[in-house]
């Protein structure tokens, strides 16, 4: 086992409003070695785009702590980098000033950023529409835009909750593929929450199941697909993708 | 993705809907100028009749008199001067200081909790009950014109723009605070330029009421202006005055709102304000 990038140790969190106190996370730890992609699912509402917000510093739990480098974090990390459920381009920017938003906010926007920025447009085929602005882009360029974005303070750890979900099916399917093959590429490692589970196992290592409120970890399960040059459309036609995804829709324990 | 179709060969449905958009666009147009054709012909010929008594409704021949007249005199132009120039100042200011007191209840929410039953109070007072107390502490002049101007637009601009910095997609501020951005980041970056449209929705509405506040006032204390014109022109019967007044009044209004949507136009066509939605 390759060292532990991000380690998650005993993460509790309870929130308090004038109505009550809400335990939404109990006690979760697990770590994440480099290059790794991980998954965590849940039932809806049990707390998985909490426990993300924790592992970026957005949100600080109330108990447990997160170590990043092994490093404990406080606030946000820029070894982190945050991927939301939209793109989030900003309409009055254009593709170029949109993914120079965080250099701009960490105030690191030099030359030899802006050259990297302007390189990893190029790589990813959308040098051509750096001076659009999103709305002149499909919904796939524009994920696209936002992983660059992303991408351009060079975080080592993507958080991705769920990235994809405002998405329609097909273009989910083929933006999920691009953006697979884009954090493969760049060699990153990745933590996606999500409710779907062939998205989860398509993309992930090791998917994490959690269950109810207060989230506790239910088991974790390691994907393997023997299939060489691994993408997840190719996973989805794996003979034991059925297999893991019975598995995980068992232990999620969904009702109606 | 372009929507401009360049047809080299238009189909003949094509061309039939065209000629229907036309068609519609100038009769629209033809029926409203005709309106205001027979409106003031009817007044001239009636007046002219004597169906109506002129001294009491005027009429459109004596009103254009009344302008040469004022013309002639070298007064027309300072009237709508003076009150054009309080309207101006009275909205450009209050925009400018509700939108950063705005700001300021923005940044704090705890002030925000503080004054919001005082705003509330302010905002259903009628503006026009402070004129006498305003000419008492600032004198009996353009300034308390302004002030007035200033007290009804202020506080609608401070609520509207505030209401608007507060309905920020979240989602948008959690995305500038991933990059690690504090809270003037957030306001710079996301807060500000995707409320750009609101505010200038609240200029809009700030040009209407600064109009209301600037005659108002310009009734209650002046010595020049529109509103002096119809308040002296009612006191001294004289209705040839009033009409002309009020017209002109209308035409300044309005040439003063569509000031305002070419300037949102402009902004909208520079893309430095965004239209708000995402997809």
């Amino acid at each position: 086992m390759s060292e532990n990038i991000v380690s998650v140790q005993n993460i509790g969190m309870k929130y308090q409003s004038i109505n009550g106190e809400i335990n939404a996370i109990e006690d979760v730890s697990f770590s994440v070695s480099k290059g790794e992609f991980i998954s965590i699912v849940g039932p809806s509402g049990c707390g998985k785009s909490t426990l993300l917000s924790i592992i970026s510093g957005l949100l600080k739990p109330t108990q447990g702590r997160i170590l990043i480098d092994n490093d404990e974090i406080n606030t946000t990390s820029e070894k982190v980098g945050y991927m939301l459920q939209k793109d989030y381009l900003f309409d009055w920017r254009t593709i170029y000033q949109n993914v120079l938003l965080g250099l701009e906010i960490s105030k690191k926007l030099n030359a030899e950023n802006k050259a990297y920025a302007l390189e990893l447009l190029r790589t990813y085929g959308l040098y051509d529409f750096k001076d659009k602005y999103p709305s002149q882009l499909s919904g796939g360029m524009r994920q696209r835009a936002a992983l660059i974005r992303t991408l351009a303070v060079k975080p080592e750890i993507l958080l991705l909750d769920e990235a994809f979900s405002a998405l329609d099916y097909q273009t989910r399917l083929a933006v999920t593929e691009d953006i697979y093959s884009i954090i493969k590429n760049e060699n990153k490692t990745a933590i996606m929450v999500t409710h779907d589970i062939s998205e989860s196992i398509s993309m992930s290592d090791r998917v994490i199941v959690l269950t109810k409120r207060p989230a506790l970890i239910k088991s974790t399960h390691a994907i393997k697909f023997d299939c060489p040059n691994r993408t997840p459309l190719k996973c989805r036609e794996a003979p034991n993708f059925r297999e893991y995804f019975n598995n995980i829709w068992k232990e999620l324990d969904v009702h109606v | 993705m372009s929507d401009k179709n360049v047809e080299t060969s238009l189909s003949p449905e094509r061309i039939a809907y065209l000629k229907k958009v036309r068609l519609r666009k100038t009769s629209i147009l033809l029926i409203q100028l005709l309106i205001l054709v027979f409106f003031f012909t009817f007044w001239e010929i009636a007046a002219n009749l004597k169906l109506i008594d002129p001294f009491v409704t005027s009429q459109p021949s004596r009103m254009v008199n009344t302008l040469i007249n004022l013309y002639n005199s070298g007064d027309l132009f300072l009237h709508i001067g003076v009150t054009c120039l309080e309207t101006v100042l009275g909205f450009t200011i209050g925009t400018i200081i509700g939108t950063i007191i705005a700001v300021l209840l923005w940044w704090s929410e705890f002030a925000c909790r503080v004054f919001e039953p005082y705003l509330v109070i302010l905002n259903s007072l009628p503006k026009v009950a402070l004129g006498p107390i305003f000419i008492i502490w600032i004198g009996a002049g353009p300034q308390s014109i302004i002030v007035m101007a200033l007290a009804i637009s202020l506080v609608v601009t401070i609520l509207e723009v505030l209401n608007a910095f507060l309905q920020t997609d979240e989602d948008k501020v959690k995305l500038v605070q991933t990059f690690g951005g504090n809270r003037l980041q957030v306001f710079t970056k996301v807060v500000f330029p995707s409320n750009i449209p609101a505010m200038i929705n609240a200029l809009k509405v700030n040009v209407g009421l600064s109009w209301v506040g600037v005659i108002t006032g310009e009734f209650l204390v002046s010595k020049a202006g529109l509103g002096y014109l119809i308040v002296y022109g009612g006191q001294v019967f004289q209705l040839d005055l009033v009409m002309t007044s009020v017209i002109i009044l209308a035409i300044a209004a309005a040439l003063m709102y569509q000031g305002v949507l070419l300037i949102q136009k402009k902004l909208s066509d520079g893309k430095i304000i965004g239209n708000g939605n995402n997809y």
